[in-house]
């Protein structure tokens, strides 16, 4: 009884464009049968109002994540960089355009 | 290192993460209690959304105007649409949707208790946008900046999308308040029949809220039952005034010392046996539930083995 | 956006663009002249717009009544979508044959107190489902033949009409295409969806040939571009529907008695039982208290 109420159909993540310009976000999820199927569930559930001009879906189990185990790893190499962000440089206020 | 000292690390990282008023996500190592107490928040207010759409829902095929009809219809759409999202969210959390949804047929889980109240007229639709919405708003505003990530950015686009089921319904008892009498008495009545449940949908008092302290200590909750209920009365006293019609409580009084409305006691009696499934349309609800995931096992079967076969056949 | 005011924080529209929320409501007729063509009779205009729109007001309230019974919450919302877009299309087409009727009604007048012999959909639109299989199959019919009209109805000389078709197609296309996929995933599903499936497909085709029987008002305005003689759009219609049920694994009904009796069809106001029970309940509540505004 048990397997048979089970949901079949799998997980996809859903990412919208919102506008010509912007990078798809990821919006939230949905269940679909196929890719075709989350498509279209997308387009009835993350655009109702006007949102979007284009969407990506993702089946959940093939998104790959990094481990929050991993975090300092991961991240914390990057933190350090300053000279990476463009405020390290101090360039005169009378240089133009730069 | 031990696993005491992992768990140590990890409880003292989850804690500095809620005490910086930073986000709880998906895969950050969490307590089970909060885990459990997520996941049962979130499911019960998914399950609300849904449920929630039946007593407006039972008027969308009778709406007395092409407008009102479009304007419902979109209405009682987007609380599927927030179930969905806060489905998705329960999901993040390990749970599963068909399980939630088992469990609430078989009576495991509970959903508002203000939807076992039936709806008899039309101007009920515009009280319950008025009023149960209102409520709802209170309650989930402060539930966009919940601890937990998911939920949070969940209630951010509900509220957003939200924002025009009050005014919606508002608008409808102000356009009823100015046509025949007949109309205005529906207004009256609707709003004698809703007012005490819209208050209940804030929860026990505080005195008698079992799971409160933990739930504020989380960040899952940000403010307590008494203190949304009162916000929300002194929101609708002059919202009802505007509108014409009376809130059914005669000791309803501006307090100048406290600068709120005070009101009377609730009859929480009532409340407890609704929640308990002795409300008008428990059974109904539950009911309607059943039967439309089990009427629908057939489609969502066919096309899981359609896929499958698909699949296959480009294997 | 502050979270602790809750009404404030509803009306508080920052354009945050990390969400995707819609702005910029287009108005499909916004800059369409409205005049009634030269050499077009009004009353053959106001009732081709009345026909149009009582398909897709009946439709729709078909599509109302699975609210809550969808078989998933993410077809509930797809249901709901296409029951709107469907209302849209009905109340801009009835307020057009109002507006050329020019008699002091309005698109609730024409929705509300017509009884149903003054109804002109066809009767595809009126029939009850039985089951999911039978609702796609109705609307995959539906949607093949109306977006082949609206098609076509683009370039109608009646402005308001093309722009009315328009925006009609952009939907039709999408309701044409979610039918499609369900016919065939339930038709090449399991074995009893394919049973279900295909009992759909026979119960609604006696109910096909019906729509592509031209009437009079149909007949007189076709030659001038105003409207679509349905009989032209057949053969693009069987070709989908072809198509569908050969993807699906389905068989077609051969050799069927298709009720379409010239005179006697829904665009002359002859209509089944299932009609008079829609408008009882469509119309019941506007009814019972004359003189109100809501």
């Amino acid at each position: 009884m048990t397997e048979e109420i089970k949901h079949e159909w799998p997980l996809f993540e859903v990412f919208v464009r919102a506008k010509r310009g912007l990078n798809h976000v990821h919006v939230g999820s949905l269940r679909a049968a196929d890719h075709q199927m989350a498509l279209h569930h997308a387009r009835d559930l993350y655009t109702r109002r006007n949102e979007g001009v284009s969407i990506w879906v993702v089946r959940s189990d093939d998104v790959a994540a990094s481990s929050p185990d991993e975090k300092e790893a991961f991240f914390s190499p990057s933190g350090d960089k300053v000279y990476r962000h463009p405020t390290y440089y101090s360039i005169p206020d009378s240089v133009p355009h730069i | 290192m031990t696993d005491t000292s992992v768990t140590e690390t990890n409880e003292k990282s989850f804690t500095e993460t809620i005490a910086k008023d930073q986000r709880i996500e998906p895969r950050d190592w969490m307590p089970d209690g909060y885990r459990r107490t997520m996941i049962r928040q979130i499911a019960q207010h998914a399950h609300s959304e849904i449920i929630g759409m039946q007593p407006e829902g039972e008027w969308i095929t009778r709406a007395p105007s092409l407008r009102r009809k479009a304007i419902l219809l979109a209405k009682v759409q987007d609380e599927a649409g927030h179930g969905l999202y806060l489905y998705s969210a329960a999901e993040t959390l390990g749970a599963d949707r068909g399980d939630l949804t088992r469990r609430l047929i078989e009576g495991r889980q509970k959903y508002s208790s203000i939807f076992n109240y039936p709806t008899l007229s039309f101007a009920d639709v515009g009280v319950i946008g008025w009023l149960v919405d209102g409520a709802a708003i209170c309650n989930q505003v402060p539930l966009c900046r919940s601890s937990y990530g998911p939920y949070g950015r969940a209630m951010i686009r509900i509220c957003k999308e939200e924002s025009f089921h009050q005014r919606q319904g508002y608008e409808l008892l102000m356009t009823m308040m100015r046509g025949t009498p007949a109309q205005r008495e529906m207004v009256q009545d609707a709003v004698n029949r809703w007012w005490w449940p819209s208050l209940m949908m804030f929860g026990p008092p505080d005195d008698q809220s079992p799971n409160s302290a933990q739930s504020m200590a989380w960040k899952i909750k940000r403010h307590s039952n008494d203190e949304l209920r009162q916000r929300f009365v002194d929101m609708s006293v002059p919202q009802a005034e505007a509108l014409g019609v009376t809130l059914p409580d005669p000791e309803l009084r501006w307090n100048e010392e406290r600068g709120h409305w005070d009101f009377g006691p609730i009859d929480w009696s009532e409340l407890k046996r609704v929640i308990s499934g002795d409300g008008p349309c428990n059974a109904l609800r539950i009911e309607n539930r059943r039967r439309a995931d089990e009427e629908g096992a057939w489609v969502r079967e066919a096309a899981a083995a359609h896929a499958r076969r698909r699949q296959e056949a480009a294997a | 956006m502050s979270f602790d005011a809750a009404y404030e924080a509803l009306t508080d529209h920052d354009d945050d663009a990390r969400w995707a929320y819609g702005t910029g409501f287009a108005d499909p007729l916004a800059g369409v002249d409205t005049a009634v063509p030269q050499d077009v009779d009004r009353g053959d205009l106001s009732a081709y717009c009345v026909a149009l729109g009582d398909d897709a007001l009946i439709m729709s309230h078909r599509l109302q009544q699975w609210v809550t019974r969808a078989p998933e919450l993410e077809d509930e919302l797809a249901l709901a979508n296409i029951a709107l877009d469907l209302l849209g299309q009905a109340r801009l087409l009835l307020t057009r044959a109002a507006e050329v009727e020019d008699a002091g009604r309005d698109e609730d007048a024409l929705a509300y107190l017509r009884d149903a012999t003054g109804f002109r959909n066809v009767r595809l639109v009126e029939r009850a489902d039985a089951d999911f299989a039978h609702l796609v199959a109705r609307l995959l019919v539906f949607s093949a033949w109306r977006l082949a009209l609206l098609d076509r109805l683009t370039t109608s000389t009646d402005p308001v009409l093309a722009a009315i078709a328009a925006k009609g197609v952009k939907e039709v296309t999408y309701h044409r295409d979610y039918a499609a996929q369900w016919v065939v995933r339930l038709g090449d599903g399991t074995d009893l969806s394919h049973d279900r499936m295909q009992a759909a497909v026979d119960a609604v085709t006696p109910l096909v040939g019906e729509l592509f029987v031209p009437d009079r008002v149909e007949l007189r305005l076709a030659p001038a571009a105003v409207a679509v003689d349905p009989s032209t759009v057949r053969s693009e219609f069987d070709a989908v529907w072809a198509q569908v049920l050969q993807a699906a694994t389905l068989q077609p009904l051969a050799a069927v008695a298709e009720e379409s009796a010239p005179g006697g069809t829904g665009r002359d106001g002859v209509h089944t039982p299932a009609l008079t029970e829609i408008l009882a309940e469509l119309q019941g509540v506007a009814r019972s208290l004359p003189g109100s505004v809501w």
